[in-house]
């Protein structure tokens, strides 16, 4: 308790230089979304950004979209509370991107326009496959959305001392401005100012760390074990059910892969060559941002200590700044501050933008326009889309204000696992999948990832409070997804569609060769 | 295209060889990540001691293999890149040299 005290910080209250960082922050990418909006007139400019940009950009925005304030504040204090295990986290979300690249990257540019239903329906019957796939993106955006706006509340709440309601409506009305007049091409550059901040700050909070330890990353695990055990730098009790572990690392490595907002970055680039090196770019520095989430975790843990960090919250997500303010002093505690509000500003900008589409694109012009678009009043539509989003995103980080929300990033990573992952890589892998196959098998995925969450641990114990959950495990993907793989391979067997058959051989073309591809 | 000018190179040797090509490296590259990926997860179920191997004074062995992970998924992508850039790419455009109409 000696220690609590003797801790001093000034985390919750109004800091200068987090204020005066974030404003310049916004101004500078309001000045983008100004200039974007000159860019933005057509359908394929608002959705991608008039496919303009470059493999490493693009990359650099991947990993912008899927370094989330969680990933930063949530593995640094995952590590900083249980040492090792944090570290099982962070490399199951990075396993994800491979496989993105040797399965999905070229055949998704290459097939696809402006989402990846594009890809799932495009030997299919549209309406039903886009409806169904409809479903898997926006339940997955909605929960991914609904944890963000949270974070954003409690999060300014703590670090600029603003009212959460305040908070939420800040980040609403802002990202709103990005992707309504700016479109893709503002988001994507919001998010690659967001990714660079975020990569130079969490490296100069990693240098700042180590150079109260000789300059090497050992002595701080050695001062650690020394600190705690020896049991944190090895695996602990966290994942204790070899299943519950499996399913866990299916979720998070296939979910990844089934991200309607990472998959739609795909479509920003010119063609499949420079997607491919968007995913190299990407990986590289993602991979590089879990190490240095690790040593910041091992320097909070040891230079803050876990009983100081818990005070603040238990799951330890204020680690990252308060050794930012015990290495750097308050200046430094501000810029990071400010980098985590622009970090969830441009995510949920991103997530936005790819649920508007999944709205206009798929459901409006797809669905009730039977294809017909015509460019002008497909963007008025997805900027109407947009506007309803926002308003969307406002309303829940309000209703859920102070709620348990934790387990909806577990559960969109589920959803995009188990209903959006296998319709998609079966239409680009068997030439007998069939329009039944795929709405049953993205039905099955999505009803069994949502019901076993709500009955497993993490929503009937956590949430509700009952004394013994229904479901066993934390994690449903092990279940959900190969149910879901299951059901869209039996029921395809028993359909037969010609139509898709054929038109499978004839995309070949342009999906090995990149011919006609949009 | 004419119709029987695509019929004909989807049914010519070389782009059944490098559709089935493509697989090939692109399924060898998965089943190396699932397979590391898997194993690590798998060791942390049912071998928590290995992990916990010490090599230093403190330091385990799970810091490195951990950190192997990482790095060994970057490694990977950086490989599939340069097979796709050079060979894969290569046979792509030999391909589309043969086409006359290309729009």
């Amino acid at each position: 308790m000696e220690q609590t005290q003797s801790f001093v910080t000034t985390l919750g209250q109004p800091n200068v230089v987090s204020i005066l960082m974030f404003f310049l922050f916004v101004a500078i990418t309001l000045y983008i979304t100004y200039w974007a909006a000159k860019k933005t007139k057509t359908t394929s400019e608002f959705y991608a950004a008039g496919r303009s940009i470059t493999g490493f950009q693009n990359g650099l925005a991947l990993s912008g979209d899927y370094m989330s304030a969680a990933s930063f504040l949530g593995i640094a204090g995952m590590v900083a509370m249980r040492g090792y295990d944090g570290l099982i986290y962070s490399i199951g979300f990075l396993v994800g991107w491979p496989l993105i690249m040797f399965l999905i990257a070229e055949p998704l540019r290459n097939l696809g326009k402006y989402t990846f239903a594009d890809v799932v329906a495009f030997r299919l019957k549209q309406k039903p496959v886009r409806i169904a796939s409809s479903v898997g993106s926006l339940m997955t955006i909605t929960f991914y959305l609904i944890a963000q706006m949270v974070g954003a509340g409690s999060l300014v709440k703590t670090l600029f001392g603003l009212s959460y309601e305040l908070a939420v409506i800040i980040v609403g009305v802002v990202m709103m401005a990005y992707v309504l007049f700016g479109g893709m091409l503002a988001t994507t550059w919001v998010q690659i100012i967001k990714a660079v901040l975020l990569l130079v700050g969490a490296t100069v909070l990693v240098v700042l760390t180590l150079s109260q330890f000789n300059f090497n990353p050992i002595n701080i695990f050695n001062a650690s074990a020394e600190k705690y055990s020896d049991a944190i730098l090895s695996p602990g009790g966290y994942i204790s059910n070899p299943w519950d572990a499996i399913s866990l690392g299916l979720a998070l490595m296939l979910g990844t892969a089934g991200l309607p907002h990472i998959l739609m970055r795909f479509y920003t680039v010119p063609n499949s060559k420079e997607a491919r090196k968007s995913v190299f770019v990407a990986t590289g520095f993602i991979g590089y941002f879990y190490i240095l989430t690790f040593i910041i975790g091992f320097g909070a843990m040891v230079l803050v200590g876990q009983d100081v960090i818990g005070s603040f919250d238990k799951g330890g997500n204020m680690s990252a700044l308060l050794l930012s303010e015990t290495v750097g002093g308050q200046v430094f505690l501000g810029f990071i501050a400010a980098v985590a509000f622009a970090t969830i500003l441009a995510v949920v900008a991103g997530l936005t933008l790819s649920g508007a589409s999944t709205l206009s694109h798929d459901l409006y012009i797809n669905v009730f326009k039977n294809g017909k678009s015509d460019e002008a009043g497909e963007v008025k539509v997805a900027k109407r889309a947009t506007l309803a989003l926002g308003i969307i995103a406002i309303l829940l980080g309000l209703i859920f204000k102070g709620q348990n929300v934790a387990f909806m990033v577990g559960l969109a990573f589920a959803i995009a696992a188990s209903a959006n992952f296998p319709s998609l890589i079966l239409s680009i892998l068997w030439k007998k999948f069939t329009t039944k196959g795929a709405t049953s098998s993205i039905i099955t995925g999505t009803v069994l990832a949502i019901a076993l969450i709500i009955l497993s641990p993490t929503v009937w114990v956590d949430v509700f409070g009952y004394e013994e959950a229904v479901f066993p495990w934390k994690n449903p993907a092990l279940i959900s997804l190969t149910a879901s793989f299951l059901v869209g391979i039996v029921v395809s067997m028993m359909d037969k569609e010609p139509s898709a058959e054929e038109k499978f051989e004839d995309e070949k073309l342009r999906t090995y060769l990149g011919i006609g591809a949009e | 295209m004419e119709k029987t000018e695509m019929q004909s190179i989807l049914e010519s040797k070389q782009f059944k060889k490098l559709v089935t090509d493509r697989w090939k490296v692109s399924i060898m590259f998965t089943i190396i990540m699932l397979s590391v990926y898997f194993g690590f997860i798998l060791l942390i179920a049912f071998k928590k001691e290995l992990l916990a191997y010490k090599i230093g004074e403190h330091l385990t062995i799970g810091l490195p293999i951990g950190l192997g992970v990482i790095i060994l998924a970057w490694v990977l992508t950086g490989l599939y890149v340069r097979w796709a850039n050079t060979k894969y790419d290569q046979e792509v455009q030999s391909i589309k040299s043969q086409i006359t109409n290309l729009k």
